[in-house]
C-alpha cells in the first residue's frame, strides 16, 4: 500500500440503520467539509421504511469539484451489522473500514487489502449516558468526533455546528460536544491520526451554497409568484411542498399574519392536479409536486389542461419505476410518460433542471411559461437532485423582473374589443387571449371544456373546427419550442465526429467522465438537453455528428426514443449509455461504456489520429 | 333536444332585481338536454335564485364534471365563466377556483354518476374541506349519456327500462354529507321550484359548503313504472321537512308562505334564514337527529326534502387556511415576490 497522502479527494460512506438518528450526524459531517471550503456532494441511499432497515449516506469529497457518483468507497463507516458483508466488500483496496470494535469483527469479514480502524464506541458510551436511546443517538456523534481526528476536520467548525443544530435547546449542546470529544480523544490517543486520506481547508467552494433541488424549486415557486399549491404526499417530492409551505410562512404573510398563499393536501393526486387546474383557470399561479405514480394518476387532467388550454405547473421528482418500483431510489424514467401525458394527441412542455440553481430558475420560468403558453409545464427533477444536498451557485433574482402572465384581457381591454373569441389565433403563434372569471359584466365570458369547440369556445363536433383547433395547438407547440430553455452545447469548430447527449442529474458525473475519456484520447462534443419540445439546435447537434451517445438513467432509452420520433432521426446514429439501478449513474459507468464502444467498434481516438 | 336559438327580446312584465337586471340576464344559451329533463328545471331554479339575490351575473364560477348534469352550467348564467372538467372531479377543480378567487360565488353541478360513483372520494373530501360553494347533484339514478345503466344512488329493487332490478344498496348522498360534517345539507325535487329556489339562495349565501341533492327524473331512461326516481314515484313519496325561506336584510319577504311554526337563523352576512318546520319535532340544527330522520324515512320509503341540516356558525376553507381577504389571483409581484435582498439572506443560510 502506498503511503502517499491524498487531500480532499475521496468517497466516504456511512452505513446505518434508519431511524437511528444518523442522518443529522452525517449531514453535519458533509456540512463541516463544505464550510472548510471543500466541494462535497451527498447521496442519501435510504429505504422505503420508517425504522430498522439499512440506510447509507455517501459523501463525495472532491477538490476538483467532481460532484457525481464515483464507484468504490475509500472510507466505510460501517455502523450496521446487518449490511457488514456488502459494506466491507465495497471498500476499494487500500481503503479504510471504520467500525465499532466493542465486539470483534467476524473472521469471515476480515480483508487483508484494507485498513481496519476500530473504535469501542458502545463500550465507551455505556458509562457516559444512562438513557439507552440517548446512547444510541450519541453513538453517531461519537463516530463523528473520531472521524474529525482521523480525517483532520476542523474541530471548531464541527463544534459550532452542534451549537447551531441545538440552538434553543442549550441543554443538549454540552452532552453532544462531550460525545464528540469522546470519539475524538480516543482516536487521537490510540490511532494513527490523520489517515492517508484526509481533508485540508480549501477555497474551491467559492460563493456556492449547499442545498437540495426540492428546496430550490420551492423557493423558485415563492419568487415566481405561485399562490396555490395542492399536493398529495409521495416520495421523493414531499419535501418540495413542505419547503414551499415553510418559506411561504416566513415570506408570504401580510401585516396581520394572514397568508398570501394556500397549500392544500389533497385526498389523492387526481384531486391535487384538479385543484391546480381550477386555481389556474381562475387566474392564480398554482403548482403541484409528485412522482411517477402521481404523474400517471394526473394524466387525464393533464389532457384536459392541454386541450382546454389551462396553465398548470407540475414538478415530477422522478423515482425508480415501474409501478411502486423503488420509491426511494433515483431514475430518469418518466420522460416519455410526461412528454405525452394523457390520451389523444397530447404533448406536454418539459423543463429538465440539472442543478439546484436550475431548479430555482426553472420553477419560476415554468410559472411564466405556463401562463404564456396556456398549457401545463412539467419540471422533471429526480430523487437525487430533489433530495440530496449538493453544491450550487447561489440563486439570483432581478428585482426588475415582472411576471409574464401571458395573454389575458382585462375589463378595459374587453370594452375596446368589438368581439371576443377565446381560441382565436390573433397573433399567429397559436395562443389565444384568456379572460379570468368575473372580469366583465357582459363581455369575455366563455365556457371552458375538454370537448371540441370552435374558436369562440362554442361546442361543436364539426370535423373542420376540430382539425383547425388541433392544428392551432400544433402551432402553439412550435411557439413553445422557441421559448423553453435552450440546450447547453459545447462543441469544437468544426464539429468533432462524435458527440454525447445527456440531461438532468447526469450533468454531475459527466465532467469527470469526459475528463477521463479525454485522458484516453476520446474527445466528444457535448449537449445537455434542458427542455421539450426540442429546438432545432437539438436535432442539428445529432445530424452534424457521425455518432452520438445518449446517456440516460432508464432502461429503455426514453430520451433516445423522443429524439428519434420527434426529430425523425436515424436511430442507428444514436448509441445508448444507460444505468437504471436506482443509484445515480456514475462517471465510471459512462467512461467505461464509451471506451468499450470505441474499442469494440475500432473507432479512432484523437490520440491515434494525431500520432 | 331543441335547435332553435333563444329570442333576445325581454318580456315586458319581467321583474327587475336590485341591480336593475331581469331573469334573462342570468340565463344562458338554450339547453340541449331532452325535453322535460328535470335538470333544466334545476337550471331554471338557479337562474331565478341568482336573479333574486341580485348578485351580478358575472360574479359566479360554474364548474361541473361529466354527464348530462354537467352539461347544464352552459345553460345558465351565460355571463359567467364555466368549466366543464373531467368525470367525477368537479370538487377538486372548484376547490382550486375558490382558492384562487374567494370573491366569486362557486356553483358546482354534478350528477349521481359523477358524484356517487367515480367522484365519491372527491365528494367526501370537499365536504371535509368546507369549500365555500353550492354543490348541486342532479340526481336521476341513471347514466343517461351512456343509455340507462344504474347509478350508485339507484334504489335496490328499482328496475331499469328493460325491467331488470338493481341488486345493489344505494348510496345516500345526503346521509353521507351529514356524516362527514357538511354544514348545509338539503334535498329537493326538480319539479318543486317553490322549495328549490329558496334552498339555492340559502345555499349560495351559506358561508362554507352547501349541498343540495336534487332528485331530478330522467325522462329518457328512469321515468318508468318501477323506477324510484320517476316523477310519479317521487311526487307520491315525498316528505317535506323544512321550508327554507331566505330573507335578505334589505327586502323582507314573508307573504309568500303559509303560516306555520318558524325559526329565524342569522346568516354570516347579516341576513336571516327563516326555517319553517313542517313537523313539530324537526330541528335542522341537530345533525344526529337529521341523520336518524333521513334514515327512518328512507326505511319507510319516503324521500325527505327540505333543509335537513344547517350550522349557522359555519366557516369555510379560507378561514381554516387563514388566507388574506383579497383574492389570491389579484396579488402581484409586490405582494408575492420577496426580492433579491431576501434571496441573498436565503443564500447565506445555505452556507
Amino acid at each position: 500500500m502506498s503511503a502517499q497522502v491524498s487531500y480532499n479527494d475521496f468517497v466516504i460512506k456511512f452505513a446505518n440503520v434508519n431511524g437511528s438518528g444518523s442522518a443529522s450526524a452525517n449531514g453535519m459531517f458533509a456540512k463541516a467539509l463544505f464550510r472548510m471550503g471543500i466541494p462535497v456532494a451527498t447521496r442519501n441511499i435510504f429505504p422505503s421504511n420508517i425504522q430498522g432497515l439499512p440506510t447509507w449516506f455517501e459523501v463525495r469529497v472532491s477538490e476538483r469539484g467532481y460532484l457525481g457518483r464515483r464507484e468504490g468507497v475509500d472510507v466505510m463507516v460501517a455502523m450496521n451489522a446487518e449490511t457488514y458483508e456488502e459494506d466491507v466488500a465495497s471498500v476499494v483496496p487500500g481503503g479504510y473500514l471504520f467500525y465499532d470494535n466493542s465486539k470483534p469483527l467476524a473472521r469471515e469479514l476480515v480483508r487483508n487489502d484494507i485498513v481496519e480502524v476500530g473504535i469501542p464506541i458502545s463500550e465507551m458510551l455505556l458509562p457516559e449516558f444512562q438513557d439507552p436511546k440517548q446512547r444510541q443517538l450519541f453513538k453517531n456523534i461519537t463516530y463523528l468526533g473520531a472521524l474529525s481526528a482521523l480525517l483532520n476536520l476542523d474541530f471548531d467548525v464541527l463544534k459550532s455546528m452542534i451549537g447551531e443544530q441545538y440552538k434553543g435547546k442549550d441543554a443538549l449542546i454540552k452532552p453532544n460536544i462531550h460525545a464528540l470529544e469522546i470519539g475524538r480523544n480516543y482516536a487521537m490517543e490510540y490511532l494513527d491520526c490523520p489517515l492517508r486520506v484526509q481533508v485540508r481547508p480549501s477555497d474551491a467552494v467559492g460563493d456556492r451554497i449547499m442545498i437540495n433541488g426540492n428546496s430550490a424549486a420551492a423557493l423558485g415557486c415563492i419568487y415566481g409568484g405561485a399562490t396555490v399549491c395542492a399536493w398529495y404526499p409521495i416520495t421523493p417530492s414531499t419535501s418540495l411542498v413542505e419547503a414551499f409551505e415553510r418559506y411561504a410562512n416566513q415570506l408570504r404573510l401580510d401585516e396581520n399574519g394572514r397568508r398570501k398563499f394556500a397549500v392544500v393536501q389533497a385526498e389523492d393526486e387526481l384531486a391535487a392536479i384538479g385543484m391546480v387546474i381550477g386555481a389556474a383557470w381562475n387566474g392564480a399561479r398554482s403548482f403541484t409536486a409528485t412522482s411517477g405514480p402521481g404523474l400517471s394518476l394526473m394524466s387525464e387532467f393533464l389532457g384536459l389542461a392541454y386541450f382546454a388550454e389551462i396553465p398548470a405547473v407540475l414538478f415530477d421528482v422522478q423515482r425508480a419505476g415501474p409501478s411502486t418500483g423503488m420509491p426511494t431510489r433515483t431514475q430518469q424514467s418518466d420522460l416519455l410518460s410526461a412528454a405525452y401525458a394523457s390520451h389523444g394527441d397530447t404533448k406536454q412542455v418539459l423543463l429538465i433542471p440539472a442543478t439546484p440553481k436550475e431548479c430555482f430558475e426553472f420553477a419560476a420560468a415554468a410559472l411564466d411559461l405556463a401562463d404564456r403558453l396556456q398549457t401545463p409545464v412539467i419540471v422533471l427533477s429526480d430523487l437525487e437532485l430533489g433530495m440530496d444536498d449538493s453544491l450550487s451557485e447561489p440563486f439570483v433574482w432581478d428585482d426588475e423582473r415582472r411576471y409574464d402572465r401571458g395573454k389575458v384581457y382585462t375589463a378595459e381591454d374587453l370594452d375596446e374589443l368589438e368581439s371576443y373569441g377565446r381560441y382565436r389565433d390573433i397573433d399567429g403563434d397559436g395562443i389565444g387571449y384568456r379572460t379570468y372569471p368575473g372580469t366583465h359584466p357582459t363581455k369575455g365570458s366563455f365556457f371552458t371544456r375538454g370537448t371540441s369547440r370552435d374558436e369562440n369556445a362554442k361546442y361543436t363536433e364539426s370535423p373542420d373546427a376540430y382539425i383547425a383547433n388541433m392544428r392551432r395547438l400544433e402551432r402553439k407547440w412550435q411557439t413553445a419550442a422557441g421559448l423553453v430553455p435552450v440546450p447547453e452545447i459545447s462543441r469544437s469548430e468544426p464539429a468533432r465526429a462524435y458527440g454525447i447527449i445527456y440531461y438532468g442529474t447526469t450533468e454531475h458525473p459527466m465532467r469527470e467522465a469526459l475528463d477521463r475519456l479525454a485522458e484516453d484520447g476520446i474527445h466528444l462534443d457535448t449537449m445537455r438537453i434542458r427542455a421539450f419540445p426540442f429546438s432545432q439546435a437539438v436535432f442539428e447537434f445529432v445530424t452534424e455528428h457521425e455518432l452520438v451517445f445518449v446517456v440516460e438513467q432508464n432502461r429503455d432509452g426514453q430520451m433516445e426514443t423522443l429524439l428519434v420520433s420527434e426529430g425523425r432521426l436515424d436511430s442507428a446514429q444514436l448509441i445508448g449509455v444507460r444505468y437504471f439501478g436506482g443509484l445515480s449513474i456514475s462517471a465510471d459507468i459512462i467512461a467505461r461504456e464509451i471506451r468499450d464502444y470505441f474499442v469494440e467498434n475500432k473507432l479512432a481516438r484523437i490520440s491515434e489520429v494525431t500520432s | 333536444m331543441s335547435f332553435i336559438s333563444k329570442p333576445v327580446v325581454h318580456h315586458p312584465q319581467l321583474g327587475h332585481n336590485d341591480l336593475g337586471l331581469t331573469r334573462r340576464d342570468y340565463e344562458g344559451p338554450i339547453s340541449t338536454l331532452c325535453a322535460g329533463c328535470g335538470h333544466d328545471s334545476v337550471s331554471a331554479a338557479i337562474v331565478q335564485a341568482c336573479a333574486e339575490l341580485s348578485i351580478p351575473p358575472h360574479r359566479f364560477a360554474k364548474v361541473s364534471g361529466i354527464g348530462c348534469s354537467s352539461k347544464t352550467p352552459s345553460y345558465f348564467l351565460g355571463n359567467s365563466h364555466g368549466l366543464n372538467s373531467v368525470h367525477g372531479r368537479m370538487p377538486s377543480v372548484t376547490t382550486g377556483a375558490n382558492l384562487a378567487n374567494r370573491s366569486l360565488h362557486c356553483i358546482g353541478i354534478s350528477g349521481d354518476g359523477d358524484t356517487a360513483s367515480i367522484g365519491l372520494g372527491q365528494f367526501a373530501h370537499i365536504v371535509r374541506r368546507r369549500v365555500n360553494m353550492l354543490y348541486i347533484v342532479d340526481n336521476n339514478g341513471t347514466y343517461g349519456l351512456t343509455k340507462g345503466q344504474f347509478s350508485a344512488t339507484n334504489d335496490k329493487g328499482s328496475t331499469n327500462k328493460k325491467g331488470l332490478p338493481n341488486l345493489h344498496e344505494p348510496i345516500d348522498l345526503v346521509s353521507m354529507a351529514l356524516q362527514i360534517g357538511a354544514t348545509f345539507v338539503a334535498r329537493s325535487f326538480s319539479g318543486d321550484k317553490r322549495q328549490l329556489v329558496p334552498l339555492i339562495r340559502a345555499g349560495l349565501l351559506h358561508e362554507g359548503f352547501a349541498f343540495i341533492d336534487v332528485v331530478s327524473p330522467c325522462v329518457a331512461f328512469n321515468n318508468h313504472a318501477g323506477s324510484t326516481k320517476s316523477y310519479e314515484y317521487v311526487r307520491g313519496h315525498r316528505d317535506d321537512v323544512v321550508m327554507a325561506d331566505f330573507v335578505p336584510t334589505h327586502e323582507e319577504i314573508t307573504a309568500d308562505y303559509a303560516p306555520g311554526e318558524r325559526e329565524d337563523v342569522l346568516m354570516p352576512d347579516g341576513s336571516t334564514l327563516r326555517l319553517r318546520k313542517l313537523e313539530e319535532t324537526y330541528d335542522p340544527r341537530d345533525r344526529t337527529k337529521a341523520l336518524n330522520y333521513v334514515h327512518d324515512k328512507t326505511l319507510q320509503g319516503e324521500v325527505v326534502t327540505g333543509l335537513l341540516y344547517i350550522d349557522p356558525d359555519a366557516s369555510d376553507c379560507h378561514a381554516m387556511l387563514n388566507t388574506v381577504a383579497e383574492p389570491l389571483n389579484s396579488l402581484g409581484e409586490a405582494e408575492l415576490c420577496p426580492g433579491s435582498e431576501a434571496l441573498d439572506a436565503i443564500n447565506a443560510s445555505f452556507r
